[in-house]
């Protein structure tokens, strides 16, 4: 018994990979432990029972068409910067610039429409808008992949800082092009004509957002997946080394994976802001660079996945909007309950990858051969 | 005329909350966490702070002891940013989840959490006020020196701050001086370059790990009280805070990782920050926006800078943002 005092009363080990509905079961047991949660922290805020708090999250994720498709909406927004910034973060590069990067493609957007509206047919303004959008969002992620490469610059904080960089701006041109003069805001761009204003297609106008982005969805799985560049994005995010013994020029793949990356964000700023918002404020990405850094991580990177992990976290703030506003309470509480489902399903993890192993209280010498 | 004796004051005053936040991320950064939920947990220590002092203030009326005025929302703030310490220790140190997601959801959560009671405060206590306005605490937590009035200039620039603004500064020094010239220190920065060196030398990770990651998250919050109780006299308002905690975030990369640094660099940005209201820009507001974007762009400037001289002094701390386990190869 003596000897037992040197063996640690918990060891950790890696686990060996499991198979997939074993961790996607895990994530399942994680998001209910987390819903129940969030149900008692409802409850002690609204004094309501816990049904009742449920049926109204679930009326206002999906209880009206108009609310259906809002949801539809928000997730596939939500999916297509997490689209985005998953070939970054496949290669092991932080980009936490979505955010700017789609301020970026919609300030151009919104430059194009404001100032080429009403001049060009309408077909060619919606070409040279999409080409803007997704140069600028380029662009902006390129400036720090650019350093990256040459530098090894820290791409998390300099990705971080250009948020800023381009809200500010956003902020300027909001002041310049002010409608009308003194309102510091833009306003409905073209409300009259709908000069530059994406097309409605099919039964409603958010549908051409969600096509699209389910497009994308399926490009970018198949791009990661089966591409020679998908490979590579895969082998520089191992090991840099490796990728460089096996004549990979790094620099390439990670200027290359940003371009792609930041263009994405910058398509999502032309959705935003010329599909439907059609006006340009600083708040316009709504921190959609944040969460869908946790969408993408939620799950695992796979394109498909996302799609899940997307509507369930829009499902979680669109709800809790909804609890809100019945309620009489600040509309913040959805990210409340975002939060903590995200706490769950990121502690959830560890059980994913590692074992616990508590100290035997007989077998000394055991806990040596369980390592 | 530029009107320095006014503008220094208030530079200083933008500059403490700034100060708060990039000395508890510097330390919390040099034990290797990127603790991306500082902007949150400022939000909690505001917010808890704010709870707390409410609560008093409206149960204690107008018999306010002037002791439990300070002590109830110094330590409420202290104690709502220890738990989202140590929920962020919990999640990256224990479970060894990946920091930059546990940061985001921080943040989230923090500032969800902050602007939620900040918006449903009083109708959740039931009270009658129509609007959290926390003077008498406020006057308690900027009163200033008595005869600091009467110094002219030198008062109103060096003595016309509140106890906590002497204290950021007074944090910052020791922080910086701990960091250099202790033992503590050492191992601390040993911690964040190379944890399997640190380990293999008997260096716990774990407990350097917990205790900077959560005094710096305690150290940060008190910025967001400062902010609350000092600069914004005690009015809460929604998302008032803004980007400042990025902004610490920026400063830490600015300062290089140095607390006595970041002493003047906070001021400077502050002084950024507010700069658009002493240039004379006649009616052009459009242009303060683009002063506003000056401390990114001088942070983005440093880092690129940095980056390309490679000075090994001048670098983050190298294991920033990744997690230990001892039996990774």
């Amino acid at each position: 018994m003596n000897n037992t005092s040197n063996t640690p009363l918990i060891h950790i080990s890696k686990k060996k990979e499991l198979p997939w509905y074993a961790s996607w079961g895990i994530r399942l047991v994680a998001i209910l432990a987390a819903i129940v949660l969030c149900a008692i922290v409802t409850m002690v805020l609204t004094g309501d029972n816990p049904g009742q708090v449920f049926s109204t999250m679930l009326y206002g994720a999906f209880g009206t068409r108009r609310k259906r498709w809002v949801l539809a909406q928000e997730t596939s927004l939500l999916l297509c910067v997490s689209l985005a910034l998953t070939p970054a973060f496949r290669m092991r590069f932080w980009n936490l610039g979505g955010e700017g990067q789609i301020l970026a493609g919609g300030l151009a957007c919104a430059a194009c429409m404001i100032l080429l509206g009403n001049k060009i047919p309408n077909a060619a303004l919606i070409a040279v808008m999409t080409v803007a959008s997704i140069g600028a969002g380029a662009v902006w992620a390129l400036i720090p992949a650019i350093c990256k490469a040459k530098w090894n610059t820290n791409e998390t904080l300099f990705t971080l800082m250009m948020n800023y960089v381009a809200t500010q701006l956003v902020a300027y041109f909001s002041i310049i092009w002010e409608v009308p003069k003194g309102a510091g805001q833009i306003g409905i761009i073209n409300q009259s004509t709908e000069s530059g204003w994406l097309p409605q297609v099919g039964p409603h106008k958010y549908f051409l957002n969600v096509l699209i982005v389910l497009i994308l969805t399926v490009v970018m799985a198949v791009y990661m997946k089966y591409s020679k560049h998908g490979y590579e994005v895969l082998v520089v995010g191992e090991s840099e080394n490796t990728a460089r013994y096996v004549g990979i020029s790094v620099k390439k793949v990670i200027i290359r994976t940003l371009l792609l990356s930041g263009a994405i964000c910058g398509l999502a700023g032309l959705l935003l802001v010329g599909g439907t918002h059609h006006t340009i404020t600083t708040t316009v990405a709504g921190g959609r660079g944040f969460t869908a850094v946790m969408v993408a991580w939620l799950a695992k990177f796979n394109p498909f996945a996302m799609i899940a992990s997307s509507l369930l976290l829009t499902f979680f703030s669109q709800g809790a909007n909804e609890i809100s506003t019945v309620f009489g309470l600040n509309h913040s509480f959805g990210d409340i309950l975002t939060g903590i489902v995200l706490f769950f399903i990121i502690g959830s993890e560890f059980f994913i990858q590692y074992k616990i192993h508590f100290r035997k209280k007989s077998a000394v010498s055991e806990s040596g051969k369980e390592a | 005329m530029f009107d320095l004796i006014s503008f220094i004051p208030r530079a200083v005053a933008q500059s403490i909350p700034l100060l708060y936040g990039c000395t508890g991320e510097t330390i919390t950064e040099k034990s290797g966490n990127l603790n991306l939920g500082i902007p949150g947990v400022m939000y909690v220590g505001a917010i808890s702070g704010v709870i707390g002092s409410f609560l008093y203030e409206q149960s204690a009326g107008d018999q306010m002891n002037g002791f439990l005025t300070i002590f109830i929302p110094m330590a409420c703030c202290l104690l709502g940013s220890l738990l989202m310490g140590l929920l962020y220790c919990f999640l990256t140190v224990t479970m060894r989840a990946n920091q930059n997601v546990t940061g985001l959801a921080m943040t989230t959560f923090g500032v969800g959490f902050g602007n939620f009671f900040g918006g449903s405060l009083i109708k959740l206590s039931g009270s009658e006020v129509p609007s959290i306005a926390l003077s008498a605490t406020s006057r308690a937590f900027s009163r200033s020196l008595p005869f600091a009035a009467n110094l002219g200039w030198f008062g109103k620039i060096f003595l016309s701050y509140g106890f906590l603004a002497y204290l950021a500064i007074a944090i910052a020094l020791t922080a910086s001086y701990v960091l250099k010239h202790t033992r503590t220190g050492l191992q601390l920065r040993a911690v964040g370059e190379s944890p399997a060196t640190a380990d293999a030398a008997g260096i716990s990770i774990t407990k350097y790990k917990y205790f900077t990651t959560c005094i710096g998250c305690m150290i940060a919050g008190l910025g967001g009280l400062y902010y609350v109780m000092d600069y914004a006299c005690g009015v809460w308002s929604n998302d008032a805070f803004g980007d400042r905690g990025w902004l610490a975030i920026a400063l830490v990369i600015f300062t290089i990782w140095r607390p006595n640094v970041s002493i003047l660099a906070s001021m400077l940005f502050g002084g950024l920050y507010i700069l658009y209201l002493y240039i004379p820009s006649g009616m052009n507001l459009s242009m303060k926006e683009i002063y506003k974007m000056f401390p990114y762009l001088v942070t983005i400037i440093v880092l690129v800078i940095s980056s390309m001289r490679n000075k090994r002094e001048n670098q983050p701390p190298a294991s920033l943002g990744l997690n230990y386990f001892r039996e990774d190869r």
